[in-house]
């Protein structure tokens, strides 16, 4: 046993971690006075959905039973997108503050 | 306008219990800051009685929530009457809600456990929905300045979120 093939062992370990789909992308949801926009995004497995909050107040993308995405005043915060469906979400601060994500399969 | 000044502060009475009928006249923009930061103030001020008080995880949450959201909007607030360079000033409808505000806390502390828990979902929900009452129907459509307005219709939509949040919390309890 070499040290090469450890490390060749390696390498091809963390080369199929990194072989991500290359079309994965991060979509932005920006909050604004308590509002979502895009109030619905459409998204593939993979993607990554970013909330850009601007508020003073923190909110969350929630889905109950689901998700529940704490997005800090004036943050960021990031979901990656495990599974198909469609999802309405909400804030549990202020569940007046509705989004939703259509998410194809990969 | 006199018509659909008074029917304006009929609504905000029937919703409050009174504390926003006090003032007959339509409020100046330095009695609405005074009034809005009033509000936000006692809630403040319920929130941390619940926090000292309830044992109740959902509550306690909330009532953290209540504290940390109200406080950013009042120094939201503060910051914008010191930019506009206006002084809020006292008035009937702040000292009728502080006075009524008052009379609920020493209510409210006389009680424990899950009766307290429930009245003060209870108060939360009324008290939101009657602010949320006077914000629609007398301080946004009296208010003159074009930031304070569009800071009160910021409030109104937290507002709404917290009274629906209160409505959840009480639904849970039950
Ligand atoms: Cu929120």
């Amino acid at each position: 046993m070499s040290l090469g093939r450890y490390a060749f062992a390696f390498l091809v370990i963390v080369g199929g971690v990194n072989s991500a789909p290359v079309h994965a992308k991060t979509i932005q949801v920006v909050i604004d006075k308590l509002v979502f926009s895009p109030t619905q995004v459409n998204a593939k497995v993979g993607d990554t959905i970013e909330w850009v909050n601007g508020d003073i107040l923190a909110h969350t993308a929630t889905v109950r039973g689901d998700w529940d995405v704490m997005i800090a005043a004036k943050k960021s915060a990031t979901l990656v997108l495990k599974k198909a469906g469609s999802f309405e979400y909400y804030c549990r601060f202020h569940p007046n503050m509705k989004g939703q994500i259509v998410i194809e399969p990969e | 306008m006199r018509v659909r000044l008074s029917t304006a502060i009929a609504a905000a009475f029937l919703l409050s219990g009174g504390a926003f009928a006090q003032d007959a006249a339509k409020p100046t923009d330095p009695q609405i800051a005074h009034i809005a930061y009033t509000a936000g103030q006692i809630d403040i001020t319920a929130a941390k009685q619940a926090i000292a008080k309830s044992k109740n995880k959902e509550v306690l949450a909330f009532a953290e929530d209540m504290v940390r959201d109200h406080e950013a909007v009042n120094k939201q607030a503060l910051d914008l009457v010191k930019k506009l360079n206006v002084t809020p000033e006292d008035n009937n409808t702040s000292r009728s809600l502080a006075k009524q505000a008052a009379d609920k806390q020493a209510e409210l502390a006389k009680l424990n456990g899950a009766a307290y828990d429930k009245a003060y979902v209870a108060n939360e929900v009324a008290f939101h929905k009657a602010v949320n009452g006077a914000l629609g129907t007398l301080l946004i459509p009296s208010a003159n300045n074009a930031e304070l307005k569009s800071l009160l219709e910021t409030g109104l939509k937290i507002f709404q979120g917290h009274e629906q949040h209160a409505e959840h919390v009480a639904a849970a309890m039950k």
